[in-house]
């Protein structure tokens, strides 16, 4: 079941500059309907003069009392500026939850990769592993140490592993040539950021014989699966992301 | 008061003028948590070809000012595939279902609705001689007189029941086009389909689409869809289903003014998905409001 509620911004925070964190609770103070990790919400963006659809934005947390979630918005054009920029208080409105989200392992060796925004879903699905029992590592990447996103609350959750561009915290060099890729023993890679970076991971897991799921975020009207906007080339043809996704597994992709 | 929202148009019996726009409403059941699809007038399924189509390459859709792009190029799994597997799911729906048509060729619109016509859930076809996405077909049929008349006199002669034409408003003169349909046997008209545009992203120096250009829809083309809409009816003797960028009742009620029997809310299922019950509800209150026992009342009075 899939709704279209109301919002309250209740705090906001930056994790780092061009990014916010919207905590959110529902208007009526109801629970949250049940939301996997790598779900994402459409929310209407208040405000904004140019904009018109919404935007698609991935769960980055649901807080263990099942009233809370979270929003990591990058301030990357118009509509997610508005969003960035919401003040404590305003309502919102999200149809939620969308998509098929990663399951949650309980038992295999898993590695979350996560570049700049990408980190959003793996937030929550860390929480949701080391509560099964299987803490997972989770590697996040930026161009610099100040650009590393939710540091402090990945390691609540996860064995925390960096690596930037200009070698200012962790690893110097991009996440694909950080050990725990390259050399680490592990049975899945689930990983979430930019195209370029997801590809590269996909290659590298392809090549190390390791499964891999990737979170796509290709451009979208609906998010229902209507207007046939966010498809991408799979082994089954065009298909939904927003339906069908927005995780894959690499097998799936015509990435190769 | 409760006021009549029910309207005729042609054969069919709809129990209010809001339809769902092909292509922006799946078939229903994807907005079935957010819409009680047994109260619309009806829904238009998405564009059947004859063959399944992957339409075109992503990227596919562009946000423009009060609007979008979109270059989705008529993908479907084709006709067979809508006959065995959607359409049990959809005849037990108590609205009107609509199937809209296209083809690359006369013969494949014709092909398409004479296997529809097995269906007898099925009491109209809308026949799309206007999408803007397609290399060969679509809106150069919609384009001029003589390949409107040869499509729709070709479905004519295939398809039994209520045939609604599509039109395009990519055209110069869309009351000729509108005629021509007319004489060649439709038995409604609704418009406006996309209109054709372009955005360029200047950063990255390239389209916005894959298809450099794509249809646009939204509030952006509501004013020309309006106009279009009351040039229209006053042309012909046939109903007219007027669309583009209705998201209000008050939008809705434009069109009917302007002399439209009924409407499709199309752009706006992507903002709000329950913008089709809005829409009904509101216009149900605008009838209260001003006393209106029965919204045919309304229709064309500008």
């Amino acid at each position: 079941m899939k709704y279209d509620l109301e919002f309250d911004i209740i705090s906001k925070a930056s994790p780092a500059p061009g990014f916010a964190v919207l905590r959110l609770r529902r208007a009526d103070r109801l629970p949250l309907p049940p939301v996997a990790p790598g779900q994402f919400v459409e929310v209407e963006v208040p405000d904004s003069r140019h904009t018109f659809l919404r935007r698609p934005i991935s769960v980055n947390f649901v807080e263990p009392d099942g009233m809370t979630l979270w929003l990591l918005v990058r301030d990357a054009g118009e509509g997610t500026h508005h969003l960035c920029n919401l003040e404590v208080g305003r309502q919102i409105r999200l149809m939620l939850p969308l998509g098929n989200g990663f399951g949650v392992e309980s038992r295999r060796r898993t590695l979350l990769v996560g570049g700049g925004v990408g980190v959003a879903p793996l937030l929550y699905l860390a929480r949701l592993m080391d509560e099964a029992g299987n803490r997972p590592d989770v590697l996040l990447g930026a161009r610099s140490a100040e650009l590393l996103l939710q540091i402090p609350e990945f390691n609540k959750y996860a064995t925390v592993l960096t690596a930037t561009d200009d070698g200012s915290a962790g690893h110097h060099g991009v996440v694909t040539t950080h050990p725990a890729m390259t050399s680490g023993e592990y049975d899945l890679v689930c990983c979430c950021g930019p195209a370029p970076m997801m590809k590269a991971v996909a290659a590298v897991a392809r090549a190390r014989g390791i499964e891999c799921m990737v979170s796509l975020e290709n451009m979208m009207a609906c998010g229902l699966g209507a207007c046939l906007c966010c498809v991408e080339n799979t082994v089954k043809g065009h298909v939904c992301v927003c339906t069908e996704g927005p995780v894959f597994n690499i097998n799936q992709l015509n990435w190769q | 008061m409760t006021p009549d929202l029910s309207v005729r148009l042609g054969s069919l019996e709809l129990q209010n003028p809001v339809l769902t726009a092909s292509g922006t409403f799946g078939y229903g059941e994807e907005f079935a948590d957010f819409v009680d699809l047994d109260s619309l007038g009806g829904f238009i399924v998405k564009g059947t070809t004859l063959a399944p189509r992957e339409g075109n390459p992503y990227p596919r859709m562009a946000e423009t000012p009060s609007g979008m792009l979109n270059a989705v190029g008529l993908q479907n799994k084709g006709v067979d595939y809508f006959i065995e597997n959607i359409y049990p799911r959809l005849k037990e729906r108590r609205s009107e279902v609509i199937v809209n048509v296209s083809g690359a060729c006369v013969e494949d619109y014709a092909e398409v609705c004479h296997r529809l016509a097995a269906l007898d859930k099925i009491h109209a076809v809308e026949v799309n001689i206007s999408c803007p996405n397609v290399k060969h077909g679509g809106m150069a049929f919609g384009t001029t007189t003589a390949g409107a008349s040869e499509v729709v006199t070709a479905v004519r002669k295939a398809w039994p029941r209520h045939l609604m034409v599509k039109l395009s408003p990519n055209v110069t003169d869309i009351t000729e086009i509108a005629r021509a349909a007319e004489g060649a046997g439709a038995d409604s008209l609704s418009l406006i389909n996309t209109m054709l545009g372009m955005a360029i992203d200047v950063e990255r120096r390239r389209p916005m689409l894959s298809t450099i250009t794509g249809g646009l829809s939204g509030p952006a083309v509501k004013p020309v869809a309006v106009r279009m809409v009351w040039q229209t009816s006053k042309a012909v003797k046939i109903p007219v289903v007027g669309l583009g960028g209705i998201r209000t009742g008050a939008d809705a009620l434009e069109f009917i003014m302007a002399g439209a029997t009924a409407v499709q809310i199309g752009t706006a299922n992507f903002l709000d998905p329950a913008a089709t019950m809005n829409v009904i509800r509101e216009m149900h209150d605008y009838c209260v409001r001003h006393g209106i026992a029965d919204i045919n009342s309304l229709r064309g009075i500008i």
